[in-house]
């Protein structure tokens, strides 16, 4: 069974760089992450992780990696891994869209609210919080990857 | 199994040479819980405050909270497998001191940590306002490891409840509140006219930051099981994550599962509550989509009409529950769902992240994208460091004056997908 994981995590290329295909690059961001998985699943490959691993949303962690596999390892119906992944990149650009108008804020705070809504999209991190985000993503990624079924061949 | 809960109602915290409960006011030794955690090597500072209802007082970031509870009677302890020896929970007496809580804060793990305001206009969206809060500040080791980190400020948190809830044991309760499910063929045969209703309880099941322990085994390596509805009141599960903390379901929450309370007020009424179904919210998808065979084959077996689910998280989890509602309704059991949404600040994005045609029927508890302020506050029990970069905050977002704006979901519960809080969405 040929698995690949398409990462833009560091952390996991260097855990898994030679145990199976990682498709790595470091200027990606947590869309191109989403949208390299999409072109796999186009070519026939099969989602073995959510794409949405974890319940840190889109719009704060810059990281996201993701198992695939030449290989189905559930019955799932049809077409079930493209509406995920579809989801997946819809999610993102909810939470991150600049267009969404704040709510029920009061006129006092409003300026505040509105840069907030600006600033919506992902920030800058500084180094010590992204590594904090890329030890989540790598955490998510180990109990997948301690799965029995990684070993399926 | 039957169990008996011995609420001891508690309306005033102070600090005292020793740890005791007297007309309805929580004493506790500050220097003894401070001992008790700080014997783990891998905390380095633990210090305790008190957070009392209607006080100026902003606590963050909150990691757990916890009711504090003993068991007086009948087998095993509370937390077993993780505090208490392994051993069945749900029968016998069990004594909670009902309005205090041990909250564990301090220097963040993750980014999923929430706020606690004890005043002000943001103190209604958390249940937590409303208790006498016995905070412990932990302060980690020079270097900890994050998973380390975690497991400590887990522990420090259900030892010191463990600690505190001994003062309840020889007690006489306020009040006595009785809960029963049979076997299921007795349960189903007591109550043969009416409709056969379970729940099917979701654990956060991910990794760092998104596990739960039902008697101490990692939720993520189970494979869906029924659950007596007491065990939960004893403990049997215990929060290890901080989803985002609008929706974390703490250990608190599980002790009084309101989905649980509910059914039962309706039990032998208008319902016959069977059981509970626990299951896992996996990041693996050939994990949930067995996980949710065998949900349905559970629900089937014990032949329920109804059931409520409940998830904890957004994104993945979504997959899961319906994944859960798809198949249960498939074999032929009603369902509602129960969750709380993230539809964009204009509400007007897809509430979750998946969706499938049978879940036609949710309850709603509120949505995690509006913005509130959070005035300024007299004392601080934790830090403001992470404010920024906490869920529901974002850069820029706070003031000089102590004072911030961010989305609902950076509050302990306000939108906890159980129904534990007070917001909803209507369709008209």
């Amino acid at each position: 069974m040929k698995n690949i994981m398409v990462t833009n995590n560091v952390r996991c290329l260097e855990k898994w760089e030679g145990k199976l295909k990682v498709d790595y690059k470091e200027e990606w961001s947590y869309l191109d992450v989403l949208l390299a998985a999409r072109d796999y699943i186009h070519r026939g490959y099969f989602l073995l992780t959510h794409p949405l691993a974890g319940s840190v949303k889109p719009n704060q962690t810059p990281f996201r990696s993701i198992v695939l596999s030449e290989e189905s390892l559930e019955g799932a119906e049809d077409f079930r891994d493209l509406r995920l992944i579809e989801e997946s990149i819809e999610a993102y650009r909810k939470f991150t869209s600049a267009g969404h108008a704040a709510v029920q804020v009061p006129a006092e705070q409003a300026d505040c609210a509105r840069q907030g809504v600006k600033n919506r999209s992902l920030p800058r991190w500084p180094e010590k919080t992204e590594e904090d985000f890329r030890t989540i993503d790598l955490s998510l990624m180990e109990g997948a990857m301690s799965n029995p079924i990684m070993n399926r061949r | 199994m039957k169990l008996e809960l011995g609420k001891i109602y508690i309306r005033d915290v102070q600090f005292a040479e020793k740890t005791y409960v007297e007309n309805g006011t929580l004493y506790v030794c500050k220097e003894e819980i401070e001992k008790l955690v700080l014997e783990d090597e891998r905390l380095t500072g633990a210090r305790v405050e008190l957070a009392r209802p209607g006080e100026s007082v902003r606590i963050s970031p909150v990691k757990d909270v916890i009711e504090p509870r003993v068991k007086v009677e009948g087998n095993g302890a509370v937390f077993p497998g993780v505090i208490g020896k392994v051993g069945q929970v749900g029968e016998g007496r069990t004594h909670a001191l009902v309005g205090a809580t041990v909250i564990t804060c301090g220097k963040i793990v993750g980014f999923q940590e929430g706020v606690i305001d004890m005043s002000g206009p943001t103190a209604k969206y958390t249940p937590f306002s409303q208790t006498n809060n016995v905070c412990v500040v932990i302060e980690p080791a020079d270097g900890l490891e994050t998973h380390d980190y975690e497991a400590a400020g887990r522990m420090a948190g259900l030892k010191t409840a463990v600690y505190v809830a001994e003062a309840a044991r020889n007690l006489t309760p306020d009040e006595i509140v009785t809960y029963e499910t049979k076997p299921l063929l007795q349960q189903i045969a007591q109550y043969p006219d009416l409709p056969k209703i379970g729940y099917i309880h979701m654990l956060q099941s991910q990794g760092l930051l998104h596990d739960t322990y039902y008697y101490g085994v990692d939720a993520k390596k189970f494979i869906p099981t029924v659950m007596y509805p007491t065990e939960i009141m004893d403990g049997a599960i215990v929060s290890g994550n901080c989803v985002a903390p609008c929706d974390k379901v703490t250990t608190y929450h599980h002790l009084n599962n309101p989905v649980i309370e509910d059914l039962y007020r309706h039990h032998g009424k208008d319902l016959n509550f069977v059981g509970v179904i626990l299951t896992n919210e996996n990041v693996f998808l050939a994990d949930k989509e067995r996980h949710s065979d065998m949900v349905a084959k559970l629900a089937e077996y014990m032949g329920l009409d109804g059931l409520l689910i409940t998830e904890e998280g957004y994104g993945n989890p979504d997959t899961d529950l319906m994944m859960n509602c798809k198949k249960v309704t498939q074999a032929g059991v009603k369902v509602v769902i129960i969750t709380d949404e993230f539809p964009g600040r204009d509400g007007k994005s897809y509430s979750l992240a998946d969706a499938v045609p049978e879940a036609d029927t949710m309850v709603s508890c509120g949505q995690g994208n509006l913005i509130v302020h959070f005035p300024p506050m007299d004392r601080l029990i934790g830090t403001m460091d992470y404010v920024e970069s906490q869920i529901g905050g974002y850069a820029g977002c706070m003031n000089e004056d102590g004072s911030f704006d961010a989305e609902l979901q950076i509050i302990i519960a306000s939108t906890i997908a159980n129904g534990f809080n007070k917001l909803a969405a209507r369709t008209y």
